[in-house]
């Protein structure tokens, strides 16, 4: 009964597919240590225990909304829609906070909300079968619509100070946002990892076909990942506002492709089936020190996107190499 | 006469088959020549050679004079052949001249001529007897007129070799013989014509030559149609040894565990009625699309039925997929990997996908020692040949992955299990195995459904069968009176 791990076989001669199986094992944790030493030595102030914090803190969101992600895409659905949830429900939460001054019930209101987008995205792609990346497209202008709509356009400031220690209130001399994202990593991890409802969620996104067939509620699975996204998500908007002490309509520009890019540096494939919390939260920390660097070395923001997009690129390239290892 | 189309010595294998072997024949031209054969016999490859889809594995074509091999479809169409397939090619949201020329444009520069195209495409359509506008969509004609369609492009292109991949599967009586007028005038025209049909009756009407394939071979050539009689090609086809990896063993028969009444949905086209007991093993026999995967997988709930009733032990059932599976009734599919494997995920993950729900803690965490104890049973019990419980399915052959497959029922409460196409690609070994774990589970039991287009192995396993065709069954043969030639006559269309 003992379950040895396999190796396996490397049966490539090409350098991509060498890279990419080096990549799919251990590759991703490896490359991190390397490029996190080479940023120790090279760049000044990186290894320091306050870079540290700011660095963990300007990841704390992406890794949030990643955790969920995680499970949209070893659906292998898509959620492009969460960024529009972000500044929804950044806007929603603190329109309602100077409504009711009631912070326990506007939060989870948003939160709520939130949950709500997702579960819509989820029973539009499960239930009438349209594609994820068009479904979620639409509604990200539906909600980042509605986000203007209820701001009027204009950023909405909180008049509410005890709102602002969720996202500026330290524990333990570590911000909590970061503290939240550790959370919601260990929850999710274990949610992927040890119940039935992440096994199926990579049987469906290994062979949907197949975990039909073999009697998995393939319709709730996809709504529970959506439903999932969208709270996490809209909880991801709520922590924003509170750091930013208002909430913002045009929050989050951009914000799903940096959470896909950091899956799938982890190793999260675009095809479904695959996908690990710790090869996410590797990802995290890539995208994480990647940007850190850039800021530290005085690369101008400018430069900053173009060299993202490159390695969105990238990352996808890889995950293309494996998926046809996969499929030979 | 003189062959002016020639296959010399072509063979063809894929990973693990020989769907080829060795294929000589000669083809005059002012002929009509007819081709049968089982699905699987071979022809639908011969023909993807003949069209450039697939190169041989060895062996050459002889067109007129000269023998090659074409690397293309674009070779093989500037030699003059064309292929009519069963699923037409053509641009449904194209106009009928647009389709008749296509890849084929009159042009200046790269600019269309229209005159040109609709003086030479009206042309074409009165030379096959047609009269709609050139202007219609195509996706608006019947299937009969889009096949015509089909037939003025290769005219347009001056083909030679008109090769007809069951042309009248779905044509209306009427259709079908203005289709024989038109394959007339071409034999009249001198053109070597390729027929290839699951219908006996119509060999007899148009063909004057009939080849027979059996499992990649060529089995019989001859030159005049009239004189064979029907019995000779049905034996031809299915002359196989029965062999006897079977080892049939007679058993009881128990209680009446299921009784379909009336069931209609996709891919039926009649209510279909019948029983089984359990330790019975009842086979479907038909060709390829005669509907016996679809009414497996109503019977499972993966599809709806529109009408009938399903009882299961005396009590009637709704069918879902759940419901089916927690009352006991399992299904296997045909394309293991597109509805059987999950192939990135371990040998454990796919057997137990089901039957962990029984062992969940706190209703969402699984038990993974479980899990593990019953992959580690039942890899022992059927020799799973992996290396390891969490080695990715992939990596297993066919035979041991339809094995991960079977555990993953047989560790559920199985009572009825529903085989698709139990042994497809599968290695002589397992599947002798399989069908040893096929007569144990009968044995305990459990009543077994099997879907074969494997004459022998229906024959070999079961003890009743049901021969469908076209949506329906037609008739029920118990073993004593089976034989193959009896099965494929009742299973091959009638027109």
């Amino acid at each position: 009964m003992a379950s040895i791990k396999q190796r396996r076989p490397s049966s490539s001669n090409s350098i991509f597919k060498i890279f990419a199986a080096f990549w799919a094992n251990a590759g991703v944790s490896v490359f991190f240590v390397i490029m996190f030493i080479a940023l120790s030595v090279f760049v000044p102030n990186f290894f320091s225990i306050p870079n540290m914090i700011g660095l963990s803190l300007s990841v704390s969101m992406v890794g949030m909304v990643a955790s969920t992600m995680l499970f949209c895409l070893a659906g292998g659905d898509f959620d492009l829609s969460v960024e529009a949830t972000v500044a929804f429900s950044g806007v929603m939460v603190a329109t309602l906070i100077n409504k009711t001054q009631n912070l326990p019930f506007s939060i989870i209101a948003s939160v709520f909300l939130g949950a709500f987008i997702g579960f819509m995205n989820g029973l539009i792609i499960s239930k009438l079968k349209i594609n994820a990346l068009i479904t979620t497209l639409a509604t990200m202008n539906i909600v980042r619509g509605l986000g203007y709509i209820i701001s009027g356009g204009i950023s909405v400031g909180v008049i509410e100070d005890r709102f602002f220690m969720i996202g500026n209130g330290t524990t333990l001399g570590i911000p909590n946002p970061i503290w939240i994202t550790v959370i919601c990593f260990i929850v999710l991890g274990v949610l992927l990892n040890f119940t039935v409802y992440g096994k199926n969620t990579l049987a469906i996104g290994g062979n949907k076909e197949a975990a039909y067939l073999a009697g998995v509620n393939v319709d709730l699975v996809k709504i529970l990942n959506f439903t999932l996204q969208g709270a996490v998500a809209s909880f991801a908007g709520v922590i924003l506002t509170s750091r930013m002490t208002s909430g913002q309509p045009t929050a989050s520009q951009g914000f799903a492709l940096d959470v896909i890019s950091a899956c799938v540096l982890g190793g999260v494939s675009l095809a479904g089936g695959s996908g690990t919390m710790g090869g996410v939260i590797i990802g995290v920390l890539i995208m994480g020190t990647m940007q850190n660097a850039l800021n530290l070395l005085n690369i101008p923001t400018f430069y900053q996107y173009v060299i993202r997009g490159i390695v969105l690129l990238l990352a996808v390239f890889l995950d293309q190499v494996r998926q046809k290892k996969v499929n030979s | 006469m003189e062959a002016y189309l020639g296959f010399r010595h072509i063979s063809k294998t894929f990973p693990g088959v020989i769907a080829l072997d060795d294929i000589t024949w000669d083809l005059q031209a002012g002929k009509v020549h007819g081709l049968v054969g089982e699905n699987g016999a071979g022809k639908s490859t011969l023909l993807k050679i003949l069209s450039g889809t697939y190169m041989p594995s060895s062996g050459t074509i002889q067109i007129g004079k000269i023998e090659r091999v074409f690397k293309n479809t674009r070779e093989a169409i500037h030699a003059g052949i064309a292929i009519i397939y069963q699923e037409l090619n053509v641009v449904p949201d194209l106009s009928v001249a647009d389709n008749l020329m296509l890849g084929n444009f009159p042009n200046h520069f790269g600019f269309i001529d229209k005159s040109i195209l609709y003086k030479m495409a009206k042309i074409q359509l009165e030379e096959l007897g047609e009269d709609f506008s050139l202007n219609t969509k195509l996706k608006s004609l019947s299937i009969g007129q889009r096949q015509m369609v089909e037939i003025g492009k290769a005219l347009m292109r001056n083909a030679k070799v008109i090769a007809f991949d069951e042309p009248t599967s779905s044509l209306s009586e009427r259709e079908v013989s203005k289709l024989f007028d038109v394959i007339r005038k071409l034999r009249a025209a001198n053109k070597v014509i390729i027929y290839v049909t699951h219908r006996l009756d119509e060999i007899y009407e148009i063909c004057d030559t009939i080849t027979v394939f059996r499992d990649g071979k060529l089995i019989s050539i001859r030159d005049k149609v009239s004189s064979v009689a029907r019995e000779q090609i049905v034996a031809d086809m299915v002359g196989r040894p029965l062999g006897n990896i079977y080892q049939y063993r007679p058993r009881k028969l128990g209680e009446k565990i299921l009784a379909v009444r009336n069931l209609q949905g996709p891919g039926l086209s009649a209510p279909i009625s019948f029983e089984l007991r359990a330790g019975e093993i009842l086979g479907f026999f038909g060709l390829i699309g005669a509907g016996r995967t679809e009414l497996l997988k109503a019977l499972y709930g993966a599809t709806k039925a529109s009408s009938g009733t399903i009882e299961f032990s005396g009590q009637s059932n709704s069918p879902s997929i759940r419901n089916s599976i927690s009352k006991g009734l399992m299904f296997c599919p045909e394309d293991r990997k597109k509805e059987g494997i999950i192939p990135i995920l371990s040998v454990q993950e796919n057997m137990v996908i089901s039957v962990r729900r029984r062992f969940n803690r706190a209703g969402i965490f699984v038990n993974s020692k479980k899990e593990q104890e019953i992959t580690s049973f039942y890899i022992d019990k059927l020799k799973i040949k992996t290396p390891s419980q969490q080695r990715e399915i992939r990596f297993l052959s066919g035979g041991n992955q339809q094995k991960v497959i079977l555990s993953r029922w047989l560790a559920e409460n199985v009572k009825i299990l529903m085989l698709d196409e139990p042994t497809r690609g599968i290695d002589v070994g397992s599947k002798s195995e399989i069908y040893n774990l096929i007569f144990n589970l009968a044995e305990s039991g459990v009543g077994i459904i099997v879907v074969s287009s494997e004459l022998p192995e229906v024959l070999g396993l079961s003890d009743r069968i049901i021969v469908m065709r076209s949506g329906q069954a037609v008739a029920t043969v118990y073993r004593e009176e089976a034989s193959q030639e009896k099965l494929l006559s009742l299973a091959l269309p009638v027109s």
